[in-house]
This record gives C-alpha cells, structure tokens and sequence, in this order.
C-alpha cells in the first residue's frame, strides 16, 4: 500500500466500484442508523452524507496487544466485510495489514501524518508501557511504543482507542502490570480519545463509531469512560434474554444442572452482566448468531476497566474479592484480645472500687437531713 | 483513574477488608468487655433453674405481650416489619447467600426476588415511618440521641442503595452497587460501638433477663 | 468526719456495673416501650418519666469507664461527666417516680432488665448524699430503733394482749424450736393488727408451731429501698441473728413486698452467705397448709371480689397463682383484674415511694392507672396481701370516692375457718 493523500472519490463512488449495490449500501446506512441509537427517519441523511463523505486517513498503531482486535474487525460482517473497512477510510498504516514492511512502512506513517495534518484520524489498539516504564518492553522499528503513540498523536484530529488494553490497560495491566502498562486515555491528554473497549470489541461497535465520524464530522456521545453511549449506554444485564430468570429468582448453579439446560440466570456462575456495559446482548457476535450468555457462558465483563482483576470468572459478583475467613477469626482473636484487656481492667476497677467502699453509716446519713 | 468500577473494586476489596476486621474486632471486643464482668455470686435459694427461663425469654421476648401490643402498636408493628424485611433481604437475597457461599463456603435457600424486592420497599417505607415516629412521639423524641439518628442513616442508606442498585436506578451501575457495598461497610465498623450491637447484645441481656427472674419462679 | 460525697457515689455506680447490667446498655435501642410499661409516665405523660432514662447516670458511667468508644471519647475530651447536679436532678427520677416494680424489665424488648438497674443507681445516690429524705429518715429510725416508724417491742405487746384476749389464744413469743418465725411490719403492728390476729387464728387451726421473736418484729428493710446495702445487711442481720437465736427452720416474711424481696432474695447476698433457713411469704406458707388439706373452710364471700397482685410478690417473686387458689377457697365471685400476675399493674407506692413525703402526688398519679383497672372489672371489694399496696389502694380509692373497701387475703381465710369444737 503506497502512502498517498486522501483519495478524491467519495465513499459511495469507491463502494460502488466494488460492486455494492445501491440497495445494499440503503441496508448499511439502516444498519447504521439503528446501530447508532438514530431514529431511523435519519436513515436517508446519513445514505446522505456517507455517500458524499470523504474517506478520511487512519493509521492503526498496534501496542501490547494480540491482534485479537484487528481479528475482530476484520471479521465484521454487517457493513460488509473488510472491503468496506478498507474503503471506508484510508488506511494508511497497519502493522498486520499493510502490504509494506521496514522502514517503507514507517515512512508511510509518516507521509499520512504529514499529508493529513490535524485531520487523520489514529487507533490504538494495545497498551502502553508508561513514560516511566522501561522503553523496551515493547517497541517498533526501534521506537518505544509511547514515543510512537505521542509523536503520531501530535496532529491527529482524535484517537480511538479499540480494544480494552488500548481503552482500560487491559489485561497488560492486570495486577501486578509487569509493564508499567497504560491506557491511551492515561497518555493522550489534549486530544479527543474515544474509548472502543471488549477484548475484543464488538466489530461493528468499531464501524459505528467511525460511520458517525464520517457522518456527522465529529465524535460521538460518551459514556463517563469516554465510550460511545449508542453502543455502551446499557447493561449487558439489562438487556439480557435471560433477564426474566434473574427477576424471578431462576438460577443456574452449575453448568450442567437442569437450571443451565433451561437456559436460567448465569448470575450465580459468575456472570459479570449487571455491572457489564456492553452492546453484546442486542448486537451479538459473528453476524448476529450468538454471544457468550446464549451459548450459556457467564459475562466476562471484559468491556470494563480492571476486567482481568475484579474477581474470578466464576465468582458471583457479590462476592468479596480479598477477604478470607482466616483474617476475619484472626481479627476475632485480636478483638477478643483487647476486649479481654480492657475487661480485666474494667473489673479490676469494679474490684477497687468495690475494696476500697465506705460503708455508708447513720451519721453520714443525718448529716443529709 | 478514578471511576466507578475502580470505586466498586475498592469497595469489594480493601474496604471490605477493612471493615470486616474492624467489625470482627469490635464485636469480639464488646462481647469480652461485657462478659469478663461477670455477675457476683446469688447465694439466695433459687426456684428454678436459670438456664431454662434465659434460653425462653432469648425467644418469647421477641414477642410483645397483648398489653404492650395494645400500648403501643406502632412500635411493635413497624418494628417487626422492618425487622424482618431487614433480615430477609439480608439473609434471602441471592448476591447475598452468594457472598457469604464466597466467603464461608455455606449457602441456603433465597427467596425469588421480586419478593426480596417488595419486602426491601416495605422496610424503606417502615424505616420512613420509625423516623418520623422519633421525631414526633414525646418519649422517643426525649430519649433520642445524634447517635440513634446516625444509626437509623446508615441503615436507611443500605437499605435504600440495595434498593438504588437492584432498580439500577444509579447510573453507572458499578457506582450504585459500591454505594451500596461501602454503606454495609459503615453499617458494619459502627455495629460494635453502638446500639446495633444490640443485634447479639439483646439475646444477651434477654438471657440475664429471663435467667434472674427465672430463678424467682417468674417466666419473663 | 467522713460525710457522704460525688466521689464515693461514682465508685458506687462503678462497683454496680456487672456483665448484665453491661448487656443490657448495648442492647438498648431507644424504641421508648418502657415508656408505656410505667405507670408513671403514663399516668403524667411526662417523658422524663421513661425508664431507661431514669438509669441515665448509671448509662454514663458504663459508657465512660466500662466501654472501647467511651474511652476514646475520654482521650478526645468529649465525655459527658456524671456531676452532682446531675445526681441532684435525677434523684427525682429514680426515687420519686419509680417504684421499682419491675414491669419495664417484662416488657423491653431486647431485654433489660430495668429494675435491676434502678435498683444499683440507688446505691450510687445513697453514696453521693442524693437520696429523699423520708427514705434517709425511714433508714435512720430503723437502724436506730428497729423500725422505720420507730415503733417498739412495747407498742406490738400491747397488740399481742389484744389478739390473746379476742381470740382466748396465746400468741407464742421467743419459743425456742418453733417450725416458723413470724416477720412483721411496723404498718401491720399499726394500721392492720388483724394480720397478726388472722395468723394466730390460722396457725392454731392447722396445728403450726410459730413464734415472733422480742429480738426482732420488723423484716421491712429501708436500706433496700433507699438502695444502701450497708443499711439492708444490718437489718438483714437482725433478722438472722433472731432466727438463729431460735433455731428456727423457717422464717415468714410479713406481709409487705419489699420486706419479702429483701429477706427472701438480696438478704443472703447482702450479708454474703446462704440462710440456715428457708423464707416464705404468709401466702405460700397458707397454700401449703391448704394442699396438705390443713385449713379447713367453711361459706364463702359472696360479693364480687378482684385481686392485687402486689409487684413484689407475684412479678419478682413468682408468687402468682398461690393467692388465687386461696381466692377460691373462699371466694364465690372472683374476678381477676385484666393485666394481672406478671403483667400486673403496681399501685404506685412501692420502691420506697410510699415513704417519700415529696413524692405524693406522683404516688396518687401513678395510682390512677391501677384505679382504671379496678374500674374495668368493678368489683365490690379488693383483696390483696401487702400492707403498703393496702394502705395505698385505700387511700387512692378514698381520694378518688370509690367505696370500695380493700381487705388482706390471710384475714379472709381466717374469716372463714371451721370453728373448733368449743367446751373442750
């Protein structure tokens, strides 16, 4: 892939030299729009305004990660498979998919930073070993991996950051982060960074959010974790299908009991979904077949911060993450301890006092009359 | 960074910790303080047996007699009613029975929880009502200190974010649950310096109860 | 000379703490139901009148020196100090308006035992010079003459002379060997000799050997209720020395509640042993006459009759469906009062009231409760078997013009015992 300056076609020319059909970029732009949480009157503008977009130039810089992100996306069926990513944008950089190698793909990084100036968008996928870190726990072409995330970031319009690693820390960062590992949002200060997070993200979360940059020239609605509200506003819980069974108290309690072949509550497994923000329970996973709670598997929670250190997999959620019963008999025995000091100091003032009494006599007592 | 899953990890982790230990401590520290007082020798010729008349006023004395009930029905009632919601939604809930399957190893039956649900309504409204009652009955209201309505705050807010955090009514939904979570925590590193000891105390003194008018020949 | 001060009431209340009383302080909530269990407060409408507040002082001291917070609350400067001011004001609270009759230990719900409590204050006020004084009077004239009334051998012997020559038998005085030694109280020997009249009567008819002792007449005991267990052991003694003087097996306390709380239960521990005889009331010591078929009666009262039960006896005694069983014996038309036994009502001048001058018209307040009673049942008579619960229905009845004449259940039964054959 040779470095070039944004193409001159639109996005609906360069779809349609590839052979999508009018009505099946229609079915895209619906597919948006609801993805999106947009009423679907939007439908036609958004046709609209994709259609007349200009593909902008993205360079996809790839930190501690396990491409399971790029694996993700290239596996995205709805907005019609990996053609429409690449034709989408610009892709000017990727370590997994570009065709160059060596220095010819630093310098392909390069001339898109210096063609798009302030307008390319980057994505990050991986954590970062901190400025703190040291610089060779994870390099590229001789660089850290934070020299490269800050000079790359310099002028680009935003930074989305795909993958929990890349949102969160990620599982680099899990206790005790050898690494020094952290997120972009940690690093990049001055820059808009959405927040794109799952292990991996679900692919057309990563789509949307760049179908609503190109739509509507900015980014979108954020949660408090600067993740898209559209696809992260709700509980995986909240929309679960097997929600009914948590309302009515319908537990699996292991995974082969009767409650699992009815298809029950995954709570009591361990399942992460009410504290889960994730679109996988309307979005589903490879073309809307099934997600992990469908094939009958607890929720990770790996779309959240701390994902990999908030208690076992197969821990209910309300279970205490350190405690154990031996510090609790132990801090009985210390109570019992200094309760027992403090008693016996207690009694002995009851003793003194009791010793040491003046009998109360006649005389003092007409004194009183 | 500081966001809510961090705030629901800290509250399930090290302030969990924290305050199990303290209350381990407290509590084992009360019931030492209390017990090594002893009692002074009765040399005077019982009736009956203490153990027997202590071990029954421990029970019966969770009932009110017809003539307190009918004295004072709204302490009885009200508090019955937020007694047991309280304890149900405790002991019945299934993240709950969970924690404790977590921490101990043992669990029991939950109730469905659209019931646990109801029941937590109940006691939020009956806590409501205890308070107002406080404020307004004259004895209540003389007798009240800034602890009782410590108390009662600390055991309204774990009720009520319990409540918060299941109606997902919060949002984000970790901050609600550690809401809830770091409320319990209060509730347990102020149990041993207060008047919710009397949850163990008062089985306690009902057996002292019961013990010296048992020997009398009186079932308290 | 010693005198009786702040300091030496804080090492009482000090010496008063124990596990129970400790218990119970945790335990309280503050719901307020001793509130409702009082007759004093409920009868004022006062809310100083709450029990538990009455222990306030007793509270503090647990609280300062006896608990982790407290001290932590002492090292920050933030305890509140029991003064004598305090004791000043409270001393209203825990004499005048409680008659320690126990019926808030029945009813609290966690399970303090209130009386119990009141009862280890007094102690510290004693100490600390802030006891009534009709109590500190009552104490002196009873250590000093042997009766709280002052009242002497001489005055009972006048007594003893009228019941020999109304009933032609003989009162036994100082015998030696006699299965029981007979207790009384000043009140008795004044306003009810009939009591000592029924007991001769009832002890001949079933063949029992009893003696009064020239040693000791008075089992009442002022200590207990100012609440100075220097004071009640001395009397205590009196009594037990009288006992042992005549080697008696068994000792009947009169006819007065305090008396029997005093000598049956906090007398052994007062003088810090076991009896080397047992103590009953008049009424146990009838009941067993009747089960073992020993008085024989004969007609019955026919007019509608209702008891009080006195708090000393059935509450904190046990002594409950004794008098009832002696009711029937006798009585055609009994009708119990509605909360009775356990759950009686006191009548207000227990605990010492009766003999606190000031506390008068807090003693006719709490009346008022035990009147309703009375009142619901409406009976033409009341029978009960204490000489203050007595003289204080009376009063109250006469106060509030109830014509309803109060009468003592041992003279009732000697009412109708079988006469003995005469002419033998």
């Amino acid at each position: 892939m040779a470095a070039r300056k944004t193409p001159e076609k639109t996005l609906g020319e360069s779809l349609r030299d590839h052979g999508l059909s009018r009505r099946g970029f229609l079915k895209f732009c619906a597919a948006t729009t609801s993805m999106m949480a947009l009423p679907p009157s939007l439908a036609p503008a958004i046709a609209a305004a994709l259609e007349t977009a200009k593909r902008p130039s993205v360079i996809w810089l790839s930190f501690q990660e396990c491409t399971g992100c790029t694996e993700s996306l290239t596996r995205s069926h709805a907005p019609t498979l990996e053609d429409l990513i690449l034709d989408f944008i610009s892709l000017d950089y990727h370590h997994t998919l570009q065709a160059a190698a060596g220095e010819a793909a630093e310098e392909a990084r390069l001339q898109a930073m210096e063609a798009n100036k302030g307008e390319y968008l980057v994505i990050v996928d991986g954590s970062i070993p901190g400025p703190d870190a040291n610089p060779g726990f994870s390099t590229v072409a001789g660089h850290s991996n934070y020299q490269t995330l800050m000079e790359t970031v310099e002028h680009a319009a935003a930074v989305i950051a795909v993958g929990t690693c890349a949102a969160f820390g990620g599982i680099p960062q899990a206790k005790p982060n050898p690494t020094g590992a952290m997120s972009v949002m940690d690093l990049v200060k001055d820059k808009p960074v959405v927040n794109v997070s799952g292990c991996p993200p679900i692919p057309m979360v990563i789509t949307g959010v760049l179908a609503h940059y190109l739509v509507f020239g900015r980014l979108p609605e954020l949660d408090s974790y600067g993740r898209p509200l559209a696809f992260y506003g709700q509980s995986i819980h909240d929309r679960c299908y097997r929600r009914p069974f948590y309302d009515r108290g319908l537990f699996a309690e292991s995974f082969d009991d009767e409650g699992a072949k009815l298809g029950w509550c995954l709570y009591r497994l361990g399942c992460k979904g009410p504290s889960t923000y994730n679109a996988c329970a309307t979005m589903k996973w490879n073309d809307g077949t099934s997600w992990p709670i469908e094939s009958g598997h607890p929720c990770l929670g790996c779309s959240e911060p701390s994902f990999w250190d908030a208690g076992g997999f197969y821990e209910p959620l309300s279970v205490p993450l350190t405690l154990r019963p031996e510090t609790l008999l132990q801090a009985g025995a210390v109570g019992a301890v200094v309760g027992g000091g403090l008693a016996a100091l207690a009694r002995k003032k009851v003793k003194d006092a009791a010793g040491t009494r003046q009998p109360v006599t006649v005389e003092e007592l007409e004194q009183k009359l | 960074m500081s966001g809510s899953m961090e705030f629901l990890l800290w509250t399930k982790g090290p302030m969990f910790d924290i305050a199990m230990v303290i209350f381990a401590i407290g509590l084992l520290a009360r019931l030492a303080e209390i017990f090594l007082l002893g009692r002074a020798r009765n040399y005077a010729e019982p009736r009956a047996g203490e153990w027997p008349a202590g071990l029954r006023t421990m029970l019966t004395r969770t009932v009110a007699d017809r003539g307190t009930f009918e004295r004072a029905p709204f302490n009885v009632v009200v508090g019955w009613i937020w007694h047991l919601g309280f304890l149900a939604a405790l002991l019945l809930f299934v993240p709950h029975i969970e924690l404790a399957k977590g921490l101990f190893g043992i669990s029991w039956p939950a109730l469905p929880n659209p019931v646990v649900d109801f029941l937590t309504a109940i006691t939020l409204l009956s806590l409501v009502a205890t308070l107002v009652h406080r404020l307004n009955h004259p004895v209540k209201r003389r007798i009240s200190t800034i602890e009782d309505y410590l108390v009662w705050t600390v055991v309204f807010m774990v009720v009520l974010t319990g409540y918060l955090a299941y109606h997902r009514m919060v949002n984000p939904y970790p901050l609600a649950l550690g809401m809830h979570i770091l409320s319990a925590e209060i509730l347990l590193i102020l149990l041993p310096f207060t008047k919710l000891t009397h949850i163990l105390t008062a089985f306690i003194a009902r057996w002292y109860n019961g013990a010296a008018f048992g020997r009398k020949g009186v079932q308290s | 000379m010693s005198e009786l001060t702040l300091e030496r009431g804080l090492a009482a209340f000090r010496a008063e703490i124990d596990a129970p009383t400790a218990a119970f302080f945790s335990s309280c909530v503050h719901c307020g139901i001793c509130a409702q269990s009082c007759p004093f407060y409920l009868e004022t409408g006062d809310p100083k009148y709450t029990p538990i507040l009455k222990l306030e002082p007793l509270r503090l001291i647990w609280e300062n020196e006896f608990t982790l917070l407290g001290k932590l609350k002492g090292l920050l400067g933030l305890q509140r100090k029991v003064t004598d001011a305090m004791l000043a004001e409270w001393e209203e609270l825990l004499y005048d308006s409680c008659s320690m009759c126990g019926r808030c230990s029945m009813v609290c719900p966690v399970g303090n035992d209130l009386a119990y409590m009141i009862r280890k204050s007094r102690e510290g006020m004693v100490q600390s010079g802030h006891a009534p004084e009709g109590l500190i009077s009552a104490s002196v004239r009873a250590i000093k003459t042997g009766s709280p009334m002052g009242l002497q051998w001489k005055t009972l012997a006048v007594q003893i002379k009228h019941v020999e020559d109304s009933t032609g038998l003989k009162v036994p005085v100082d015998q030696v060997g006699a299965d029981y030694l007979v207790m009384l109280s000043s009140m008795e020997v004044i306003n009810f000799p009939e009591y000592l009249e029924a007991i001769t009567k009832i002890f001949d008819h079933a063949g029992v050997t009893w003696t009064l002792s020239t040693q000791c007449f008075e089992a009442t005991n002022a200590g207990i209720q100012i609440g100075n267990k220097d004071i009640a052991a001395q009397l205590v003694e009196r009594v037990v020395a009288a006992a042992e003087t005549l080697k008696a097996p068994n000792v009947i306390s009169p006819e007065c509640g305090h008396a029997f709380t005093a000598i049956r239960w906090e007398g052994p521990n007062l003088i810090g042993r076991a009896y080397p005889f047992r103590v009953f009331h008049i009424i146990e010591v009838l009941e067993e006459l009747r089960v073992a078929g020993r008085i024989k009666t004969e007609g019955k009262e026919m007019d509608r009759l209702s008891l009080h039960d006195p708090c000393n006896l059935a509450r904190k005694s046990g002594v409950i469906q004794q008098q009832r069983n002696l009711m029937d014996l006798v009585a055609d038309n009994f009708v119990d009062l509605k909360e009775h036994g356990k759950y009686q009502w006191c009548c207000g001048a227990g605990g010492g009231v009766s003999s606190n001058e000031r506390a008068e018209p807090l003693k006719m307040a709490a009346f008022k409760r035990k009147k309703a009673q009375i009142e619901e049942v409406a009976p033409e008579r009341m029978v009960t078997m204490c000489a203050t619960c007595r003289t204080q229905l009376e009063e109250g009845l006469e106060e509030f013009n109830m014509d309803i004449p109060v009468v003592g259940l041992t003279e009732m039964i000697a009412d109708h015992l079988v006469e003995k054959e005469t002419g033998s």
